[in-house]
C-alpha cells in the first residue's frame, strides 16, 4: 500500500526555493500507480521520496505499511532492501559481473545470504536461464531489461518502482515489458509504481491510479485521478 | 556473493590499470623488502664476525681495508708485519689475546688462512668431521668451502698464490685436509684454516733461491695481521695510539671502521629506501587516481547498490576493499620479488666468496611490508571511499 498526505519536498542548493507539492495518493497493496508528466516535473523526486532516499519536507508518506517519516535514517537502507524493487530507466547492470553476478550482488547489497538457487529460479521465470553467465554487454536491450527486472523482483519486494520502463521501446516491446512488469508485481503481490511520460503505458494499464505532474515552475501537480478508489 | 569477490571483479574489470597499479605497488614494496633483508643480514654478519675483536693490527695503509681484509676477508690486506713485532705485542700487558692471521693463497677462490687454533675457538667453531690441523700443511675447511669444493677429511689440495685466485699453483706443497668445520654462519664458513707455519713453508719453498736465502727468510718471517682482544676496556685509550706512534704497524678499531662502513653503506640503503618510498608514493597516487576515476565511472553502479539496500558504509567498504585487495596482492608479490632479488644477490656474492646473503629467511621487521602496503592503499582509497559514501543516489533516478 502507498499513501501520501500533503506531501511536499523543498530542494536545497541549486534548486533553492523550489518546492514541490504532491497530490494525496492512496494505492492499495497490489495496485498500480502511474506517475505521469514531462521531464523535470517531479516524478523522480516522488520516486526518491517513496524509496526513502529523500526525506519529505512536510506531509506524510507511507509505503508498504511503513511511515517513512518515522523511519530512522540508519534503518532506511535495510527497509528499502526488503520493501522496494527498483527498475531504473538506464538499467545500471554492472559490466564487471555476469548476469547471475548482478543478481548475486543485489543479494549482497540487501544483506541477505547468497542464494544461487533463488537467482537461478528468478532468471528462469523471466526466460533468462541460458544467459546467466553472460556479461550485460552481450545481451540485447530487451534481455538486459529483463535482467534488471529480475534484479528488482529478486527479493520479492512489496513495491516495485519503475522509471520510464517503455522509453525507447517500440509498441510491441513496450507492451511485452509492461506485461512482464505486471506479472512480476502480481507474483510478489507488490504495488507497481511506474513513472512515465509515455501515453502508451496509460492505455495499457487502464486500471492504474494515475497522477499527473507538471513542470517544476508551476510547482503544484494538477490532478490525481484515482481510478481504483 | 562476498564483498571480496565483488571487489576482485571490479578491480579486474579494468585489467590494465589494475596490473599497472599492482606492479607499481609491488616494486615499491619489493624495494623495501630488499633493503630490510640486506641491511639486517649485513648488520648481523658484521656483528657476528666482529664479536670479541677489539683491535686489528697490520701494515700501514687504509684502516678500513685492514678490517675488511682481516676480519671479513672481503678485501686484500695492505701488507705484512714482522712476526717479531707481533710476538712483542702479544706480550703487552694490555693484550688479553692475540690471534695471528697470515694470508696469501687461495683454493678455488677460498682464502687459505694461516693462524692458530685460537682463531676457530674465538668463533666457537665445532668440527663436523675429522679434526683441526696438528702440523703444518694440514688444513681444516669451512662448511661452505667443503660444500663448494667437495673437500672432505683426507682430501688434499694445492693452493694458488695470491688472493685473486689466478696465481701460480704451489704444486710441490699440497695441503692435507684433516677436518671440516660445522657451519657457524660466520666468516669461517668460507675459509680454509691451517697453521701459520704452513703459509711460511709454502712461500719460503716457492721463493727461496737457495738454503741460505731460505734461512734469511726464516729469520724475517711475517704475518699479515693480528686480531687483538683487550685485557681491559682501558686499553682502548692507549694501545692503538702506542701501536700507531711507536711501531711500523697500524692499528684499526673495528667498531669505528664498521660504523664508518655502515654509514657509507647506509647511504646506499637510504637511497634504495628512498627509491622504494618514491615508488610507493607514486603507487599510492596511481591507486588513488584509479579508484577516484573508478568511483566516478561507477557512480551509477554504486548508486544502484544503494538503491538495492546497501548502506553508505557498505558502498564505501567496497571501494576500500578493492584497494586492500590490491595491497594484499602487491604485498605478496613485493615480498616474493624482494626475497628473490636478495636470494639472487646472495647467490652472486657466494660465487664471489663474499658476504653470505639469503632470501630464504623471514625477518620480524618484514611485517612492516604488509603494514606499509595496506597503509598506502588505505590512504589512497580514503577520498574515493568518502566519495562513494557521500554519493547522491537521486542522481541515479535522473540519469537517462
Amino acid at each position: 500500500m502507498i499513501q501520501t498526505l500533503q506531501l511536499a519536498y523543498c530542494y536545497a542548493g541549486s534548486h533553492n526555493g523550489t518546492k514541490l507539492a504532491f497530490p494525496d495518493i492512496h494505492v492499495p497493496q497490489g495496485g498500480v500507480l502511474l506517475l505521469r508528466g514531462p521531464s523535470g516535473s517531479g516524478k523522480s523526486t516522488w520516486l526518491a521520496l517513496a524509496a526513502g532516499l529523500l526525506r519529505a519536507t512536510s506531509g506524510q508518506i507511507s509505503v508498504a505499511g511503513q511511515d517513512l517519516n518515522a523511519l530512522k535514517k540508519v534503518a532506511t537502507d535495510a527497509w528499502r532492501a526488503r520493501a522496494i524493487g527498483f527498475l531504473p530507466q538506464k538499467l545500471h547492470l554492472s559490466e564487471a559481473l555476469t548476469v547471475a553476478g548482478n543478481l548475486a550482488m543485489a543479494q549482497w547489497a540487501a544483506g541477505v545470504p547468497d542464494d544461487p538457487r533463488l537467482v537461478g529460479s528468478v532468471l528462469a521465470e523471466l526466460g533468462l536461464e541460458g544467459l546467466a553467465q553472460r556479461k550485460p554487454s552481450q545481451l540485447s536491450g530487451g534481455q538486459a531489461q529483463r535482467v534488471a527486472l529480475a534484479r528488482a523482483v529478486l527479493l520479492s519486494p512489496q513495491v516495485i518502482l519503475a522509471d520510464e520502463p517503455t522509453a525507447s521501446l517500440d509498441d510491441a516491446a513496450a507492451q511485452a515489458a509492461l506485461q512482464l512488469l505486471q506479472a512480476c508485481a502480481r507474483r510478489c503481490g507488490a504495488t507497481l509504481v511506474i513513472a512515465t511520460h509515455d501515453a502508451r503505458v496509460a492505455r495499457a494499464l487502464p486500471q492504474a491510479v494515475e497522477c499527473h505532474f507538471e513542470s517544476k515552475k508551476s510547482i503544484l501537480p494538477t490532478s490525481c485521478i484515482d481510478s481504483l478508489l | 556473493m562476498k564483498i571480496v569477490s565483488i571487489a576482485f571483479r571490479y578491480l579486474w574489470s579494468r585489467p590494465l590499470a589494475a596490473a599497472l597499479n599492482l606492479l607499481l605497488l609491488s616494486l615499491g614494496l619489493a624495494s623495501i623488502t630488499f633493503v630490510l633483508l640486506t641491511a639486517e643480514q649485513m648488520d648481523r654478519a658484521f656483528e657476528r664476525d666482529l664479536a670479541g675483536i677489539d683491535l686489528v693490527v697490520g701494515a700501514k695503509g687504509s684502516p678500513m681495508q685492514l678490517i675488511l681484509a682481516g676480519v671479513f676477508h672481503i678485501d686484500v690486506p695492505p701488507g705484512n708485519i714482522p712476526l717479531e713485532a707481533v710476538q712483542e705485542l702479544a706480550n703487552n700487558p694490555q693484550v688479553a689475546r692475540l690471534i695471528p692471521v697470515s694470508l696469501g693463497d687461495t683454493f678455488k677462490g677460498f682464502r687459505i688462512v694461516g693462524t692458530t687454533h685460537a682463531y676457530p675457538a674465538h668463533y666457537g667453531a665445532a668440527v663436523a668431521g675429522g679434526a683441526l690441523w696438528t702440523q703444518p700443511m694440514q688444513a681444516a675447511v669451512g662448511a661452505q668451502v667443503a660444500r663448494s669444493t667437495g673437500l672432505v677429511a683426507g682430501s688434499s689440495f694445492i693452493g694458488s698464490h695470491g688472493l685473486g685466485g689466478t696465481g701460480d699453483a704451489h704444486g710441490d706443497t699440497p695441503y692435507q685436509v684433516t677436518g671440516v668445520l660445522a657451519p657457524c654462519g660466520c666468516v669461517l664458513d668460507r675459509l680454509i684454516l691451517t697453521a701459520t707455519e704452513s703459509v711460511w713453508q709454502v712461500h719460503e719453498k716457492a721463493t727461496a733461491l737457495d738454503e741460505e736465502d731460505r734461512k734469511i727468510m726464516e729469520a724475517e718471517r711475517e704475518v699479515t695481521l693480528a686480531l687483538i682482544t683487550y685485557k681491559s676496556p682501558l686499553a682502548a685509550v692507549s694501545l692503538p695510539r702506542f701501536i700507531n706512534t711507536t711501531t711500523e704497524m697500524q692499528s684499526a678499531a673495528p667498531a669505528i671502521e664498521i660504523t664508518r662502513l655502515l654509514r657509507m653503506v647506509g647511504v646506499g640503503t637510504d637511497v634504495l629506501r628512498g627509491f622504494g618510498a618514491v615508488l610507493l608514493l607514486t603507487a599510492g597516487l596511481s591507486v588513488f587516481i584509479a579508484l577516484w576515476n573508478a568511483v566516478r565511472e561507477r557512480r551509477a553502479d554504486l548508486a544502484m547498490l544503494r538503491m538495492l539496500g546497501a548502506s553508505p558504509q557498505k558502498v564505501a567498504g567496497l571501494v576500500l576493499c578493492e584497494a586492500l585487495l590490491l595491497a594484499l596482492l602487491a604485498t605478496g608479490l613485493g615480498l616474493l620479488l624482494g626475497h628473490a632479488l636478495t636470494g639472487l644477490i646472495g647467490y652472486w656474492l657466494q660465487s664471489e666468496r663474499s658476504l653470505a646473503l639469503t632470501g630464504w629467511i623471514w625477518l620480524p621487521s618484514e611485517w612492516w611490508v604488509p603494514a606499509i602496503g595496506v597503509g598506502v592503499a588505505t590512504l589512497a582509497a580514503l577520498l574515493p571511499a568518502l566519495g562513494a559514501y557521500r554519493l547522491d543516489v537521486t542522481t541515479l533516478l535522473n540519469s537517462r
